[in-house]
């Protein structure tokens, strides 16, 4: 059974020039299983997963510190038929999401092995290649709507820059992504070789939710439930939105575009007035910014939309949508996760055809130049 | 004194513990303090010195902001226009590792400010200094001070051992409920763990704006936890916290609760009526769009006049000039967040000192 609620074609949607397709910045691939990636990996790599095993900062081999809202945070009917988890199965994915929601081009975020936070370097450095080599072979190859991400191991800059560039040369690939919950805040200067490369290449630099960087969840300690760890989210990408600002790295790499994934837009306007109204006061602390910290935000960030907000009146989604400017969003749905968003009715408040093409299209056509 | 308007967040500062607290200890922890030098325990999160700590024209030619009383009527009362205020110390106490000597600092600290600060000046109330590390101790204190009118709230960290909603800390929201005490969360950090979970910053200024994403997740814990089932007299005061945050912050916890609350049954409506009901602010800092129609906009958004509770935040830099009020607040907001909202969240404002 599908999910897909038929929407009747609009008269102006008939003809395929004036259909709006849709460009989805956060689709997430999975492994069907580990062995999908031994034939990217060294022996001993594929020896070394099977003996040691993923080593990240939880408490659990198995699963999520948090147990979440249903199995693989998944969609209940996300299932593939021929078995496999949620995400495994191209044809499922486009028969499932691509093809009836008239999905353009979707940009790829693994989630596996979570290789950003993993603790042995060389094993993440390791693993790091075979699923970015796993991403073309297994998808982009297979659907050319499908853009593969440079997943770059921050903690390891050294192996993650010689991938980036690897990668650079097969030239397939729009975007390098990170991880908001590293070793450090993304702006320290450990990480500004990683940035100085995403600007030289002229790629974006993604930043998905998620991973396990060995703090808390949340400023104040560790959560009980999941519900809390789930909303913590928007906390990691405020303060790694603060502290690429503060740091000074939009000063020292002008040319860097930055896009936040899976964060939602809410937080948006109040971490950026918060950052200007107390920006006085601090500025003798950081003489290196050169400009109040929302001008950088303005010109350096983009978001991605889902989980998108859901206030009780329309006009206030409006209000928050013009304060973060639609030029800088850009539509997602996350499929196949629970907290998925259908472009069709995610975003309840009124749009013109204009700014419904920049959101859903524009904008991502534009920044990954597709 | 014409109109009631009662700031519910100014600082006194404790010169230290080996001179301003020193006569409130008792003889152990005076030879301890002394012999060992345990002195200099200002929060890491607001060095005396930085801007954000002292406004200019608020600081002593000698000494810290706020540690002079005569200074600090002038300006909270003269200057601001405050008929009463409601100090909030902020001192290391909070954050000693030792627990009875986190007791015995707290009960000095309350000791010193009732009797130098609430007893010389009649408009002066305060809230209890209390050692969370210890919530049996935190406990005691309470009931100490519970006889005492003047006391009509209890501090705690916005970033302490652990979040505020988790069940070790009951007891002392039993206590709170029971005299009519509401929590004052301020903003400030035991250094415990990184101010937020991406890591330890580089910039003081990255630590003061991550005190908001901390209030955030006490929040969450608060209610998800179920105190406010528990508790359902406890009100929770968010000091120094900021406010433009609000709006998409509740619509978010809406989202997900809607989508999660599976997980806490026990959680019945939406977790922004709960707030509405339980959480209060303090007005500065005011972190708002800079227009008229941003502000009004927020204010609509979060859908209540009564969360929010007049603050100078003195001798906090916040803003310049002799309005404590933040530009653009509606009349509707004003009238009611100077004496209304503040009578009602702390009962105990009312009662005879």
């Amino acid at each position: 059974m599908s999910d897909v609620i038929d929407r009747p074609l609009l008269e102006q949607e008939k003809t395929a020039k004036a259909r709006l397709r849709i460009i989805d910045c956060d689709v997430h691939p999975s492994l069907h299983a580990h062995a999908d990636l031994n034939q990217f990996l060294p022996k001993r790599w594929q020896q070394h997963l099977k003996t040691y095993g993923s080593h990240l900062r939880t408490p659990y081999i198995g699963t999520t510190p948090y147990p979440r809202s249903s199995p693989l945070i998944a969609r209940r009917d996300a299932w593939p038929p021929t078995g496999g988890p949620p995400g495994s199965d191209l044809a499922f994915m486009q028969k499932q999401h691509l093809d009836p929601l008239d999905i353009e081009f979707g940009i790829l975020q693994v989630l596996d092995l979570f290789i950003f936070s993993q603790q042995n370097l060389e094993f993440g450095a390791a693993i790091q290649r075979a699923i970015n080599e796993w991403q073309l072979a297994y998808w982009s190859d297979r659907e050319p709507r499908l853009k593969a991400s440079i997943l770059a191991g921050q903690d390891d800059t050294e192996a993650a820059i010689a991938e980036i560039d690897r990668c650079a040369k097969i030239g397939r690939y729009v975007q390098i992504n990170v991880c908001p919950r590293a070793n450090e805040p993304l702006g320290r200067r450990r990480y500004w070789p990683i940035f100085a490369r995403a600007q030289e290449l002229d790629l974006p630099l993604g930043i998905h939710v998620g991973g396990y960087g060995g703090h808390a969840p949340t400023g104040g300690g560790w959560p009980s439930y999941y519900i809390e760890e789930h909303q913590s989210n928007a906390h990691s990408v405020a303060a790694q939105l603060s502290s690429l600002v503060i740091e000074g790295v939009l000063e020292r790499f002008p040319r860097l575009r930055i896009v936040f994934i899976e964060g939602g837009l809410g937080w948006i306007p109040a971490t950026t007035w918060r950052m200007d109204q107390h920006f006085e006061r601090f500025r003798d602390e950081v003489p290196h910014l050169k400009r109040r910290p929302s001008e950088y935000v303005k010109e350096h960030f983009w978001f991605t939309t889902q989980p998108i907000d859901e206030p009780d009146e329309a006009k206030h989604l409006r209000s928050l949508i013009e304060w973060i400017g639609i030029d800088r969003m850009l539509f997602s749905s996350d499929y196949p996760h629970w907290d998925f968003d259908d472009p069709r009715f995610a975003i309840k408040t009124p749009l013109t055809e204009a700014e419904r093409a920049k959101i859903f299209n524009g904008n991502a056509r534009a920044l990954y130049k597709l | 004194m014409s109109a009631t308007r009662i700031d519910c967040d100014i600082h006194p500062a404790v010169g230290g513990t080996r001179t301003t607290l020193l006569p409130y200890l008792d003889d152990h922890w005076k030879e301890q303090v002394v012999s060992r030098a345990i002195d200099g325990l200002d929060l890491n999160s607001y060095p005396p010195n930085m801007p954000l700590s002292g406004r200019a024209d608020w600081r002593p030619a000698n000494g810290k902001p706020g540690s002079d009383l005569a200074m600090v009527q002038r300006g909270a009362f003269d200057q601001l226009g405050a008929s009463h205020a409601i100090c909030n110390v902020l001192y290391g106490a909070q954050a000693v590792f030792d627990s009875y000597m986190a007791a015995a600092f707290c009960k000095a600290i309350n000791d010193w400010i009732a009797a130098e600060w609430l007893s010389r000046d009649p408009r002066l109330r305060a809230s209890i200094v209390v050692p969370m590390q210890a919530p049996d101790l935190a406990v005691e204190e309470i009931e100490r001070r519970a006889g005492d009118n003047r006391f009509v709230s209890v501090l705690v960290l916005a970033q302490g051992e652990s979040l505020l909603g988790r069940r070790h800390y009951w007891p002392v929201y039993q206590a709170a409920e029971k005299h009519r005490l509401p929590i004052a969360v301020h903003a400030g950090s035991q250094y415990r763990g990184a101010p937020s979970s991406i890591g330890w910053p580089s910039y003081r200024y990255e630590y003061y704006l991550a005190e908001a994403q901390a209030f955030q997740a006490q929040v969450l814990s608060l209610i998800y936890e179920g105190v406010f089932l528990k508790y359902p007299g406890l009100k929770v005061v968010l000091m120094e916290s900021g406010v433009s945050w609000l709006p998409a912050f509740m619509w978010r916890a809406n989202k997900t609760w809607r989508g999660v609350r599976v997980e806490v049954p026990w959680i019945d409506r939406e977790p922004a009526a709960i707030m509405r009901d339980h959480i209060r602010l303090t007005t500065q800092p005011f972190d708002a769009p800079p227009d008229a129609a941003g502000v009004a906009d927020i204010i609509d958004m979060i859908g209540s006049d009564k969360m929010f509770l007049f603050a100078s935040d003195y001798p906090h830099w916040q803003f310049d000039g002799d309005d404590a009020i933040p530009p653009h607040l509606p009349a509707s907001i004003v009238s009611r967040m100077c004496a209304d909202n503040p009578l009602e969240t702390f009962p105990r404002l009312a009662l005879a000192a």
